[in-house]
């Protein structure tokens, strides 16, 4: 059995992050899976500050994982509620016809 | 032993609920993968040691935003066939991005090595003899005291953002206007009528 280091933690973060970018690309129709992969991407993040954190013993990594937290939860409510409007101003979420926002 | 299948078993739930939460047809069932990828990294967070943020991933996370998604992804009244559509058209362009964007990493993490004083610059050592929750309290609450105030602050925005942003008054709704209620004269509300006899009110 081998011995789980640091890269380990990176790698699978790494792919998190590949996978969240990836969603971004893909779903051009559906503003919330967008959203989500956004999310996946602060949680790869975060994967990376806690595992340097771990594997370097200084919690400041800890400390700052949970500022990611904060403002992702922040993101994430004026996300939707931007959402909410927009489907109530169109009918549809899809991202082709988001520039109708400008002023 | 144990930690490494519980690190094989949590990294790959992760990996396959975060790609099952991008492809998913049904948004729905993206939510529900987007909570099984955050319990699987709450998991990894107890392997790495830091079990306050573990259960702050599931707390936050699995109980108020994942659970705001569901909410709108229930409230908005959206054809789930069409919102598929073009993702074969994009598949390729985004799938480019992904590999490019995982070989630039994996470039960076072949290549990339701890400072030799990496261990002396440390911002705030983990204490001996400490908990994780006790530790973090005490680096949060005295050298990062200001960045958690104003993390508060963004919360605190955030909120007012959502409720402006969501708030609409509905024209047909009747509503208490208290000003009204109290600005009201005697000569608006009470009319005196003088009835002749035998006349009666008329018109």
């Amino acid at each position: 059995m081998m011995e789980i280091g640091l890269g380990h933690y990176l790698a699978v973060a790494a792919i998190l992050f590949t996978i969240g970018v990836f969603g971004i690309f893909v779903n051009r129709k559906n503003v919330i899976i967008l959203l989500m992969s956004v999310e996946l991407i602060l949680l790869s993040v975060n994967i990376n500050l806690v595992a340097f954190s771990s594997f370097l013993g200084d919690l400041a990594g800890q400390v700052f994982a949970m500022f990611v937290l904060t403002v992702a939860a922040a993101e994430a409510a004026v996300g939707l509620a931007i959402l909410v409007v927009y489907f109530r101003n169109r009918g549809d979420i899809s991202v082709e016809g988001v520039n109708m926002m400008k002023g | 032993m144990l930690e490494t299948l519980a690190f094989g078993a949590f990294s790959g739930v992760a990996i396959l609920s975060a790609l099952m939460v991008v492809i998913a047809r049904n948004p729905v069932r993206s939510v529900l993968f987007l909570i099984l990828a955050f319990f699987s990294a709450a998991g990894l967070f107890v392997l790495l040691g830091a079990e306050f943020l573990a259960m702050l991933l599931i707390v936050v996370y699995v109980g108020a935003v994942a659970v705001l998604f569901l909410f709108v992804v229930m409230m908005l009244d959206v054809d789930f066939a069409e919102l598929k559509q073009g993702f074969l058209e994009y598949a390729p362009l985004g799938g480019l991005v992904g590999l490019i964007l995982a070989a630039e990493l994996a470039m960076i993490g072949f290549t990339w090595q701890a400072s030799e004083q990496a261990m002396a610059l440390r911002a705030a050592a983990i204490p001996e003899g400490m908990g994780n929750v006790e530790a973090l309290g005490q680096v949060l609450y005295d050298d990062y005291v200001f960045f958690f105030q104003m993390a508060g602050l963004v919360l605190l925005v955030a909120m007012i953002g959502a409720i402006v942003l969501t708030l609409r008054h509905k024209p047909h709704v009747k509503r208490q206007s208290v000003t009204a209620q109290v600005g009201r004269k005697r000569d608006e509300a009470v009319e005196l009528v003088d009835i002749k006899p035998g006349q009666g009110i008329g018109e």
